[in-house]
């Protein structure tokens, strides 16, 4: 498979009166025609940051990208002019948002938010449009279609919203998907639904997919690949199998220990990963990890770990993982 | 929805009614009235009996639950009464200034709503720009001064305008024409205190579009828009300024309703014989049918303004439902 994506030594940050905010702070990795990548990783750790980046979405002020690249089917969106990028955003990239309450707009019909974006880049007829619109309304499983194109946000549950705003980032045959969040929001039980009916379409329609989340058990069900996500870096990467089988970052093994896992007896006690983010406007030349790290070295205080590989495909960054993975076999 | 309109209009029953106690009971409280104010305004000597024969005449002298009642008893008729100080029927002396005073409002609102909707919407966008600077700096002005003064100066700038380019000084018409007899003159009569309180009005309605737009720019329906790819000017014109023109149409109907009776130092500035005029007279005269009438009248303005408002905003937002 060709490689769709590529994020390349990405770099975002904030101007606040606190100082810089280093929200993503040179990330890097590629995501291939029609595959599920996961990025994994706490609140604040620069996932959506990151995602936005990718969309150029960050307001200015007071956020900015301030270096690396984000290749696109070859082309640099990064340098793109705003008229090049507004043909990638929701032609090329679809986007689903964390929260289905407020990402639609209250004041203008489903019908008309999905027809648009059809008629802005495809340039059809309202009427084709509108038989678009339809189509996609039953392809994300929304019951008669053609009623709920008159109907308003507030018509709709928070599980049918996001089925919206699925169908919303389908509707122009897009070649990546990226969903932030997509089912935080959500009940449980709907949580379940909306990540099949993404992983269904996404799969069916040859669709690569960026799934965001700060839960490890959904990556394990719907992710090809995971990049584990620290204080803006990307501190694990790996298939989904190694990752929740092999962690090799204290860091991800402490996250697998904060969810239930179906491959382990029910007891196994869940331990919330302890201590608190570090603050991005006051990192260091260290290892961000290391005030909560119970694997930490002295060497960790001087040198910010680089990715080294632990398996084919599988890196972390992180200089004790040797150390990590042995502890992991002498438990399981 | 018929329901509701239905609902409406009967809610103004009461409201009008608590309005006349308010004013029927406050102006008698005032001590003189309108027989006293004519004979003995000048300070000269008058006649007891003279006073007497007035009061009887004006029904000034009956016991005042039958003055209020037979007030009540008239407006539930349609049956205005005259104006105590002229003798002419309320409703002639208001009719025309009425006209005016909801022409003035009107324009004024229209100034305003051309003023302050593309001004706050492009100082939002422009936000800490010379142009937001520039737009914020017009609308504290137009708070700061005062529109009489405003007005002053339109006129003197008319004059003086007017006068260097044709030779002769200009003064807009004084002598009121409904707009339907004599646009042109009627226009050119109007426009300068319609732009003289429009500005004002604008000022804080250009504040409240900007802050508006400033928190809808930042709703996540606008990145959703933004992530689709729209032009910036569709993502204004449909997604943003919908929904920021909410608190905007509140603050455009009380200001409406205000002009209705308030203008009365405008008026004066441009020679306009409008309501709020009739207001400070009928007050200063004791003129208790024409005070009656005319609060009456303001409040019935205010309570239909609101319920426009109302309708408005539903149309605005569609979650909002009439019941
Ligand atoms: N508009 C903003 N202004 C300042 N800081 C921001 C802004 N948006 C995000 N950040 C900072 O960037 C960091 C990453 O945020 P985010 O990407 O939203 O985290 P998450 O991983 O939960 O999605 C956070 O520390 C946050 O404080
Ligand atoms: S580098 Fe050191 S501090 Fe950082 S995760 Fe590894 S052991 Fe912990
Ligand atoms: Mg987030």
């Amino acid at each position: 498979m060709a490689t769709l994506l590529e994020v390349d030594n990405l770099q975002t940050q904030f101007l606040t009166s606190a100082g810089i905010v280093k929200a993503v702070d040179g990330i890097s990795y590629d995501v291939e025609e029609g595959e599920t990548v996961a990025i994994v990783g706490e609140s604040g750790c620069g996932k959506s940051v990151g995602a936005l980046s990718i969309m150029r979405l960050i307001p200015w002020p007071p956020g900015r990208i301030i270096g690396g690249a984000v290749r696109f089917q070859g082309k640099d969106l990064v340098k793109l002019s705003d008229a090049e990028m507004r043909h990638v955003r929701g032609k090329e990239i679809g986007m689903v948002f964390q929260e289905p309450m407020t990402s639609l707009n209250p004041v203008l019909t489903i019908g008309l938010q999905i027809t648009e974006t059809v008629r802005h880049h495809l340039g059809v007829t309202q009427e084709e449009a509108d038989k678009r619109a339809i189509e996609l309304l039953g392809l994300v499983g929304i019951s008669e279609p053609e009623r709920r194109l008159k109907q308003y946000p507030h018509h709709l549950s928070g599980g049918m919203r996001q089925r919206v705003m699925i169908a919303l980032a389908l509707s122009c045959e897009p070649k990546l998907i990226i969903a932030d969040e997509p089912t935080t929001a959500l009940d449980v039980t709907i949580q379940a639904q909306i990540l099949e009916l993404m992983k269904g379409l996404t799969r069916r329609l040859g669709v690569a997919l960026i799934v965001i989340t700060h839960n490890l058990g959904v990556v394990a069900r719907y992710a090809d690949r995971v990049n584990v996500m620290y204080a803006g870096k990307i501190v694990e990467r790996g298939r989904a199998h190694d990752i929740y089988h092999r962690p090799s970052h204290p860091y991800t093994l402490a996250l697998l220990k904060s969810v239930p896992r179906m491959d382990q007896p029910r007891k196994a006690k869940l331990d919330p990963v302890e201590g608190q983010p570090p603050d991005l406007t006051r990192l260091d030349e260290g290892c961000s990890f290391r005030p909560r790290c119970r694997f930490k070295v002295e060497h960790c205080e001087r040198e910010f770990p680089p990715l080294n590989s632990v398996a084919p495909g599988h890196v972390a960054a992180c200089f004790e993982t040797a150390r990590v993975v042995r502890l992991e076999k002498v438990a399981s | 929805m018929y329901q509701y309109v239905l609902k409406r209009l009967l809610l103004l029953f009461p409201t009008l009614l608590g309005a006349a106690v308010l004013v029927f009971f406050l102006m008698r409280l005032i001590p003189g009235d309108v027989c006293e104010l004519r004979m003995a305004g000048t300070g000269a000597y008058f006649d007891k009996e003279a006073l007497k024969i007035c009061q009887d005449e004006l029904g000034l002298n009956r016991p005042i639950l039958v003055q209020f009642w037979e007030f009540i008893r008239g407006y539930a008729t349609f049956n205005f009464g005259d104006s105590m100080y002229t003798g002419r029927p309320i409703v002639e002396e208001i009719v025309l200034r009425f006209q005016l005073s909801l022409q003035v409002a009107i324009m004024a609102t229209i100034t305003a709503i051309l003023i302050a909707i593309p001004l706050g919407t492009i100082s939002a966008i422009k936000q800490n720009t010379w142009i937001d600077y520039g737009v914020r700096a017009f609308s504290i002005a137009g708070i700061a001064m005062p529109s009489f003064w405003l007005g002053i100066l339109i006129i003197l700038g008319l004059l003086i305008t007017t006068k260097s380019w044709f030779g002769a000084a200009w003064m807009p018409p004084i002598q009121y024409r409904p707009l339907w007899e004599d646009p042109v003159y009627n226009l050119t009569m109007l426009i300068w205190p319609a732009v003289a309180t429009g500005y004002r009005y604008s000022a804080v309605a250009t504040r409240m579009t900007r802050s508006a737009m400033l928190e809808v720019l930042r709703e996540d329906y606008v990145r959703t828009a933004r992530a689709k790819g729209l032009l910036e000017k569709i993502i204004i014109r449909r997604h943003a300024l919908k929904n920021s023109l909410l608190p905007v149409v509140t603050v455009i109907g009380i200001e409406f309703a205000f002009l209705m009776g308030g203008l009365v130092v405008t008026e004066q500035v441009f020679n306009l014989n409008g309501l709020g005029k009739l207001f400070v007279e009928s007050v200063t005269n004791f003129d208790y049918n024409m005070t009656q009438a005319l609060v009456m009248l303001v409040v019935a303005v205010f309570v239909l303004t609101n319920f426009v408002v109302d309708v408005l905003y539903g149309w605005l937002d569609p979650r909002i439902h009439y019941r």
